[in-house]
């Protein structure tokens, strides 16, 4: 009987310090004695309450026995069954609120088995051991299929689509694939070397990939469907659309919401300016607004950039915060200031115009609103200044509107997110899927890729159904071999 | 799906500005008048948006004027015929809204008298009557003259040296012209930022009905970034999918101004830096 560990086996990681000016990988991943060992945790339940907490539904207890019988190889092929995107799932999903919180062991005072870590390691022991096999379905199907972005949601839907037999086009409005993988997450929570490459296995299973192609604007739906002779086009164009607070001095320069910031570093490379051409503020002191994973990479990215202090401003306190539990503590061990039950009210500039401050007032919490979470509510004469030479505003994104504004009878919710069957990702336009964050609002990468993957299976269903109405109304009509 | 994007045609057009044909047959396709599209050069490129000056939806051809400012607008200016442009991604913003009568001004200063091209054409095709007032310092710096003349019913040159045509600012001359009774009933500007400040207030005093063309900094182009945010009327606009055209006088002209500057120090070392390569 192996020696059993109520807590998980951690995973090695870089030093903070060295951290605070690197852009490396940040979690380093468990060796294999490491793996095996956490595996072991595992009690193998009969009825795996994990499988359900996870929205692909990965066979998680299948896989980590195997792990712990360092069948790594078969470990890899089982994740493959239900997700294309381990290595990133591994590295980005809030696994916390997922898999791991339905744990038996979680709910016996123990710490759950590490799923999140095992699945990166296979992931990774996969890659290091001669990559990937295609999986593609033997039979072409001649229909083609448009996914509209390229970020987990288009990623998973084009990949369930080809190995299916279909031809699939991404068309995708940056000039780099991924999506909110690329211009989101940053370099050190999850290497751009594995969005390429997962791209490069789709490329491998014959899907193509078009890049500056915005979709309401270079292309419409219609367009696709019409003329270019698209069957089915499933949208899954993300929550792009960045909000702000409406306080004084938000256009001020040195204020950016958090997409902009994160873009400038991710997809352009701000950081290694001049090498790179795009520029992006230094900042002394940072200040981000928000208590979410965003607001987490853009407070440990402005540490990156050189900032002596970076603050987090949330106006709720630490219990409410949206990150996950490992990014909040990878922020707090470098060094990261929480600003909890703090709302910003203005922003100050200086005689240049650029921000300098921000203007603060302490808060406590109230009533329960309607996100069910304890209003805050500001406390009178609290009122403080808060010195920041750079501004992340990282409130959370709206979906972005250019796909439905060019659709005509393609319906809306009142937040402006795509109407679509939670089963299906059908929408009001016939051959018209979407899911992802268009459809439900900021989310995470790994609801994405299960919406992806049902409407993987509902464009096929509906192309299969209207090729057997074709060919039946062939047959009756003695047309066939025409 | 083709996406590329070659140079077929390239012609100087001054010292600093250089006009490409460039082959783009997807984006040329769904182009309209007061688009633009988002060019990157190189790997380690910026993206960079530049106005529609002419499109062709047949020929499957879009033509931009780019002056030569900085670090990436000179490998642009660099391109060849035949060369393949790395991103060529468009055409973005919203198509400017012309009116279908009356007597419209169009007013371009610098290489802005490219991008009232397309208005113009479009404009001539619905019947409008046109009239385009274009300033430049010197006759030297004047482009497109050939293009644009005879496009419009009018079209009026100002030089800030007097070397050619009305001497002074295209202000001067608008209000001159609308003094004399020209009986302009919309008024279309795009050029440098003070400029169409300047088109804004004159056209305030006559109430003429104006919009401007903001260029404000920009990344994707698709209203993710929020990079390109403009107070317009006291609200925030992006100017890549709610503009680039936006009513002169409800425009902060200030605060486009002071965010337009905000990386002019970066832009002095990039630019600092491409000098030193050419040199090298």
């Amino acid at each position: 009987m192996p020696i059993v560990y109520p807590h998980k086996t951690e995973m090695p990681s870089r030093d903070p310090q060295e951290r605070r000016s690197s852009w490396d990988e940040v979690a380093l991943g468990y060796t294999e004695e490491q793996a095996v060992v956490e595996a072991r945790r595992c009690l193998q339940c009969q009825d795996p309450l994990c499988e359900e907490g996870c929205p692909v539904n990965v066979p998680i207890r299948e896989f980590i026995r195997l792990v712990a019988l360092r069948r790594f190889d078969e470990a890899a092929r089982t994740i493959r069954r239900r997700n294309l995107l381990p290595a990133i799932c591994g590295r980005v999903c809030p696994v916390e609120h997922q898999c791991e919180s339905r744990c038996v062991l979680a709910h016996d005072g123990q710490e759950p088995v590490a799923i999140g870590r095992l699945e990166r390691f296979v992931a990774d022991w996969e890659r290091a051991h001669g990559g990937t096999p295609s999986l593609v379905h033997p039979v072409r199907r001649a229909e083609k299929v448009a996914i509209v972005g390229s970020g987990p949601a288009g990623l998973t839907a084009a990949s369930d689509l080809a190995q299916r037999g279909y031809q699939v086009t991404v068309l995708e409005a940056l000039h780099a694939f991924g999506g909110v993988l690329r211009y989101g997450i940053p370099e050190y929570r999850l290497p751009k070397a594995i969005v390429d490459q997962d791209v490069e296995n789709l490329k491998a299973m014959g899907v193509e990939f078009a890049r500056d192609v915005i979709v309401g604007k270079t292309v419409t739906i219609d367009q696709l469907l019409r003329g270019l002779g698209f069957a089915a086009v499933f949208v899954g164009t993300g929550a792009g659309q960045p909000v702000f607070l409406n306080v004084p001095g938000e256009n001020l320069k040195g204020v950016y919401s958090a997409n902009e910031f994160l873009t400038r570093v991710n997809l352009m490379h701000a950081h290694a300016f001049p090498e790179y051409d795009t520029p992006v503020r230094r900042p002394r002191r940072a200040a981000v607004i928000g208590a979410g994973d965003t607001a987490m990479d853009a407070v440990r990215c402005s540490i990156r950039l050189g900032a002596e202090e970076a603050h987090i401003v949330y106006r709720r306190s630490e219990e409410e915060k949206g990150a996950r539990a490992e990014d909040y503590r990878r922020a707090v061990e470098e060094g990261a200031i929480f600003d909890w039950l703090t709302l910003p009210t203005r922003f100050i500039g200086d005689a240049d115009g650029w921000v300098k401050a921000v203007e603060c007032i302490r808060t406590e919490l109230g009533e329960p609103d309607e996100s069910g979470r304890r209003r805050p509510v500001p406390v009178p004469g609290s009122e403080f200044v808060l010195e920041a030479d750079l501004v992340v505003i990282a409130l959370g994104t709206r979906p972005n509107p250019l796909v439905p504004q060019a659709t005509e009878g393609l319906a809306v919710d009142g937040h402006g997110c795509i109407v679509a069957d939670t089963e299906t990702g059908g929408t009001s336009r016939d051959g018209v899927f979407a899911g992802g964050d268009i459809t439900t609002g900021a989310a995470t990468v790994i609801l994405a890729m299960g919406a992806g993957r049902r409407a993987a299976t509902a464009i096929d269903e509906y192309l299969r159904e209207k090729a057997s109405l074709v060919s039946t109304a062939a047959e009756r009509t003695g047309n066939i071999g025409l | 799906m083709d996406t590329t994007a070659t140079v077929i045609e390239k012609r100087p057009l001054t010292d600093v500005t250089t006009l490409l044909v460039v082959r783009a047959p997807l984006v040329a396709r769904n182009a309209a008048p007061g688009q633009f599209v988002i060019l990157r050069v190189s790997e380690t490129g910026e993206r960079v948006p530049i106005s529609i000056t002419d499109f062709d939806r047949e020929a499957g051809t879009i033509t931009i004027v780019v002056q030569n400012v900085g670090r990436t607008s000179a490998l642009i200016c660099a391109l060849e015929v035949g060369e393949e442009i790395l991103d060529f991604a468009g055409p973005l913003g919203a198509p400017v809204e012309l009116p279908d009568r009356g007597h419209a001004v169009l007013i371009g200063g610098g290489f802005g008298a490219g991008a009232i091209y397309p208005l113009a054409r479009e404009l001539e095709a619905r019947g409008v009557r046109v009239s385009a007032i274009v300033g430049a310092r010197t006759a030297g710096l004047v482009i497109l003259s050939d293009l644009l003349g005879p496009a419009c019913d009018e079209y009026h040159v100002c030089t800030d040296d007097g070397s050619l045509g009305y001497h002074g600012l295209v202000t001067g001359r608008l209000e001159e012209l609308l003094a004399e009774g020209a009986g302009y009933t919309s008024c279309f500007a795009v050029g440098p930022m003070p400029m169409m400040r300047a088109v804004a207030e004159a056209t305030a005093r006559w109430h003429l009905p104006a919009l401007v063309s903001l260029d404000p900094l920009m990344i994707d182009g698709t209203g993710m970034c929020g990079g390109c945010r403009v107070s317009v009327g006291g609200e925030t606009k992006f100017a890549c999918v709610d503009g680039p055209f936006f009513p002169a006088d409800a425009v902060d002209f200030d605060e486009v101004t002071d965010r337009k500057a905000m990386y002019a120090e970066d832009e002095r070392v990039s630019c600092e830096l491409a000098e030193a390569e050419v040199t090298v």
